[in-house]
Order: structure tokens, then C-alpha cells, then sequence
């Protein structure tokens, strides 16, 4: 971890400066200190595929309090440079937690002016020991993230959740997403004969007909959703709010319901 | 004239639930540990059918499919059972859930429709299928653990139905069941169109067969397809067989690797001589000769 003294200095509203380190006081000196027993305010699936020139992360604008659809406009994907970005399902305040550390590590980054700066398997991987770490001391953060970018010159998509399980991917898909969508990204990929033979149009359709899916068939879906374009030789690029046609006239053929 | 069956007294009947309850705590008491570690105690695991099970009207009647896995826990128990069950002859039932539930339940239903089609002198509708095992079901409070996929075509066109272990029902152009049932599922959303013609039913069942064929740990084996139509039923077991044992899924380049370098060590050892001597007295009294290495 960068010192937790430069961290504080631009810290975002509402954070104590504590951004540097995930700090639990221990229970004696703080009997108000809680763990995590379940999220609260929560974000649906988030989509990502690999194409032949990049990767490409999808995620809806929705945030749930319960069976609520609270808050519609929430920004889930978080860009954290050029190279590297990251959206997350699960628990909103969580997610908001974790992106102001790693802004405020980004920024960091960006002020000893080295020239280093993260890359995605880079923030794959304290990502992994961040959640892991929370994990095992029974106090996690419960999300799920998908870290999307360009590795060593070629597309990188990497998973992490709350249990610090990590792995990486040619498509991935958090909560609903991976029941209802896997098999589709999967079968684009198949037909493609892997990411190398995938355009970004047909990446990008190939996702949208998963948001689609989950507008459909996931009651915590949204049809409003962010799109993350990671393309290897260029800057990454978060685009949004866009807005998904869905198409009811099935309704149309749904007879002898209460016969 | 009764031709279906009614209850010996009015309301639900719960005797098994309640002779259950008493089997285990005979045989079982204790903890459930001590319950699953003795193999006398503790109920014996349902076989389960895990399964995708789809269903898909078309302008000419209905398709069905299903794979062919059937799971006890998380051994597979058949690889290639049939899930697509008789009810009569334009009227065919998938059935999910407790494999021995969906055989039962559809075999009676298949014997109530064929006496009521002899009672009748009609033939027999998927609606009529449809109450029978719903009302069945439904008085059963979700014990009889069946998911059932009913289609078919009867005189007014194709119908389709799926009806879950509590007794509810539904009716839709494309459904699925099963726990392979989201896989298949986001195959019929992203590709179902009304007015379907029989070849691009069948495209689209086996696709969603094969989504939850390969995404789902419950499902496996082969896709099997009943396409009923007015004239006729084609049921097609099976219709693909999509994990051939022994094909070859990849190569591994074979040869040696290569050497990158070599460094020899003499490993210096003690040699150690062992002598046995056993006590002569007892070993010549018993016949053996002593051992020496």
C-alpha cells in the first residue's frame, strides 16, 4: 500500500482518510463495529467478453434495496486508467468503498509521476488478496468484481468475489448473469472459434442479447446499463447511460393462463 | 360414473408425511449426522433427474426436449434415461425434478386420460393432461417433487404447458424446467420467434438442450426430441449425441521436454550393513533357519 499520509489529501467526500487501508477496530475499543452479515444496497450481473482487438464489460445502472428498484442511475463501472477497468455486483457501499481505495491509489500512481501504473492483472491480483483477507476474518466485502483491460499487450478479464476466489476468462458473468448469460457468451465464443476470431460488434451484440436475457428473466435487472470498451492500442473508454429495447409481444401468444 | 380417483376423506391427506417423520426419528434419532453415518437411518436419497427439460410451439404443433442425465446427489445415477413420457398419442409430458415422481405421476395420468378417452369417445386434450396433474399435484402441497413440461396437439392446435411441483401452472410458446432450465432459457429469449417453422423448432429446442447440456452440472448426456404434430409424432431418442465417451477433446503436444541445463552432484551416503540374529533357541525350536542380510 502506498502511506496512508499522501492518501488523505484526496480522499473523496464522506471518507474519513482512512481510504489507504481497509481499518476494523477491534471489538472491545469499538462495540458499534459491526461484520457484514448481507449486502443492503445491491448491484445486479456484470457482463465481459474478450474480442479479438480487446475486451468489452457491460453492467446495468441499477441499484436494488431489496426487492426495491431504489436508486436507477448508478454507476458501476469504475475506470481506473487507460489500460485497466472494473465494475462490480453485490453490495453498493462495499463497491464504493473499495473504488475510492483504488482511485485514490490511481491517483497515487499518477503523482510520483514514475511511469508505473496498474494494470489489470496488477489490480486483479491485490483485489484477490484484499477480498480474501477481508474473507477471512469474517467480515467481507460482498461483491463480486470483473477486472477487464490490456495485459502485456493483449486483452485481460479476470473475476474475483467475496470469498477471494479468483480466476480468468475469455467471458465471464457475475450473479444472475452467470446462469442465465454464460452459456451465450460462451456459445458466441464457440462459433467464433475463440475471442481471436470475435469482432467488437459482434462482442457488443452478443452482450446486449445477454442484458436482454436478464431484462427478461432477472427480477433485479435493469434496462438501462454502462458499457466499458477496453480496445488493446487505444484508451478505454466507458460509455452511458445507454438504453435497451426489449420486446413484449410474446405476451401476444400467452393463452388459457388460468384454465 | 367415478373414473378419476378421489380422496378416502375431504382436504389434503398427510399420513406419509406424518409415517416419515416417525421412520426417522425410530431409526435415525440423534443428530442428522449420526443420521447420514449409518446407512439404515437415514432416507435414502431421492434419485433425481437434475435436467433441462424445453418445450416450443411451431406453426405445425409442438417440439420437445430433454437431456438425459439422471443424478443421485452428485453421482450420476443414468447417463442416458429417458425423460420425454407417453401421455398419449399426440400428448407427450417432460418430466424434472424426483425421477421416480415424474414416472409415476405421468404413467397415472397417462392411464386417467386413456380411460377417459374411452368414457369419451374424444380424443384426448392437453388441457384435460394438463388439470388432471396440476389438481394431482396441488393436493400434494409440493411433496411429489415432479416439474413436468406437458405438449401436445389436440383439436383446437398445439398447446404447451409446465406445471411445478406445488400445482401451478403456465402456458407460453417456449418453456423450460430444470436446473439447467436459466441456460435454456436465455437460448428461447434471445432467439424465439412466433410462427415458427418445424425445422427452426427444432434448431431451437436442441440449442437450448445444449445450453444446459454444457452449463449446467445437472444435465449431460444426449438431447433427445419428441416432435408431435397433427399427423403424427416423431420422437427422436436420441436426437443428438453430443459427449461421445472416448473422443479425444484436445491434443497434448507429446516428446520430451526440453534440457535447459545439467548439473551433476555425487550424493554421498552411509552404507549401513544390517545383521538379523534371532533368539536360536526359540527360532531352531520352531524350525527356522536365522536370517542374515
Amino acid at each position: 500500500f502506498s502511506s496512508a499520509m499522501s492518501a488523505s489529501f484526496y480522499t473523496k467526500p464522506a471518507n474519513n482518510g482512512n481510504a489507504g487501508v481497509a481499518m476494523e477496530t477491534s471489538w472491545d475499543s469499538n462495540p458499534g463495529r459491526q461484520r457484514t452479515l448481507q449486502p443492503i444496497t445491491t448491484g445486479a450481473s456484470v457482463l465481459a467478453i474478450k474480442y479479438n482487438a480487446g475486451v468489452i464489460m457491460v453492467a446495468d445502472t441499477l441499484g436494488s434495496y431489496g426487492s426495491l428498484a431504489k436508486f436507477r442511475s448508478i454507476p458501476r463501472v469504475l475506470r481506473v486508467n487507460d489500460a485497466t477497468v472494473a465494475a462490480a455486483s453485490g453490495d453498493l457501499a462495499d463497491m464504493q468503498f473499495l473504488n475510492t481505495v483504488v482511485e485514490n491509489h490511481a491517483i497515487d500512481e499518477e503523482i510520483h509521476e514514475h511511469g508505473i501504473a496498474y494494470s489489470p492483472a496488477s489490480l486483479h491480483s491485490w483485489l484477490t488478496r484484499v477480498m480474501y483477507n477481508r474473507r477471512s476474518r469474517i467480515n467481507p466485502l460482498w461483491n463480486t468484481y470483473i477486472v477487464a483491460g490490456t495485459e502485456a499487450g493483449q486483452p485481460f478479464l479476470g473475476y474475483v468475489n467475496m470469498l477471494g476466489v479468483a480466476f480468468k476468462e475469455d467471458c465471464l458473468a457475475t450473479g444472475f448473469g452467470s446462469h442465465l448469460c454464460l452459456g451465450l457468451l460462451r456459445e458466441a465464443l464457440d462459433a467464433a472459434g475463440g475471442y481471436a476470431g470475435l469482432t467488437e460488434e459482434t462482442a457488443t451484440s452478443a452482450l446486449e442479447a445477454c442484458l436482454r436475457v436478464l431484462y427478461y428473466r432477472d427480477c433485479r435487472a435493469y434496462n438501462q446499463y454502462q458499457l466499458a470498451n477496453v480496445p488493446v492500442a487505444k484508451p478505454a473508454q466507458v460509455s452511458g447511460p445507454h438504453f435497451l429495447q426489449s420486446d413484449w409481444s410474446v405476451a401476444k401468444l400467452v393463452k388459457h393462463y388460468t384454465e | 360414473m367415478a373414473m378419476l380417483e378421489e380422496p378416502s376423506c375431504p382436504g389434503f391427506v398427510f399420513d406419509n408425511v406424518l409415517r416419515n417423520q416417525h421412520l426417522l426419528a425410530k431409526c435415525g434419532g440423534g443428530s442428522q449426522a449420526d443420521a447420514a453415518a449409518s446407512s439404515t437411518s437415514a432416507l435414502p436419497r431421492a434419485k433425481k433427474t437434475g435436467t433441462t427439460i424445453v418445450g416450443c410451439v411451431f406453426n405445425g404443433g409442438v417440439v420437445l426436449g430433454a437431456d438425459t442425465r439422471a443424478t443421485e446427489g452428485n453421482i450420476v445415477a443414468d447417463k442416458d434415461c429417458s425423460k420425454i413420457h407417453y401421455i398419449s398419442d399426440r400428448i407427450y409430458c417432460c418430466g424434472a425434478g424426483t425421477a421416480a415422481d415424474t414416472e409415476m405421476v405421468t404413467r397415472q395420468i397417462s392411464a386417467q386420460i386413456c380411460l377417459h378417452r374411452l368414457s369419451t369417445g374424444r380424443l384426448p386434450r392437453v388441457i384435460t393432461a394438463k388439470q388432471l396433474l396440476k389438481d394431482y399435484l396441488f393436493r400434494y402441497q409440493g411433496y411429489i417433487g415432479a416439474a413436468l413440461v406437458i405438449g401436445g396437439v389436440d383439436y383446437q392446435g398445439p398447446h404447451l404447458y409446465s406445471v411445478a411441483p406445488h400445482g401451478s401452472v403456465d402456458c407460453a410458446p417456449y418453456i423450460t424446467m430444470g436446473s439447467g432450465s436459466l441456460a435454456a432459457m436465455a437460448v428461447f429469449e434471445s432467439r424465439f420467434k412466433p410462427d415458427l417453422d418445424q425445422g427452426q423448432a427444432v434448431q431451437l429446442v436442441r440449442d437450448a438442450i445444449l445450453a444446459g447440456i454444457f452449463n449446467d452440472l445437472g444435465s449431460g448426456s444426449n438431447v433427445d426430441v419428441c416432435i408431435i404434430r397433427q399427423d403424427g409424432v416423431e420422437y427422436l431418442r436420441p436426437y443428438l449425441r453430443a459427449n461421445e465417451k472416448g473422443q479425444r477433446a484436445a491434443v497434448y503436444r507429446g516428446g520430451k521436454p526440453a534440457v535447459l541445463r545439467t548439473d551433476r552432484r555425487p550424493v554421498l551416503a552411509d552404507i549401513i550393513s544390517t545383521r538379523i540374529i534371532r533368539d536360536s533357541g526359540a527360532a531352531q525350536a520352531a524350525g527356522e533357519t536365522p536370517m542374515e542380510t
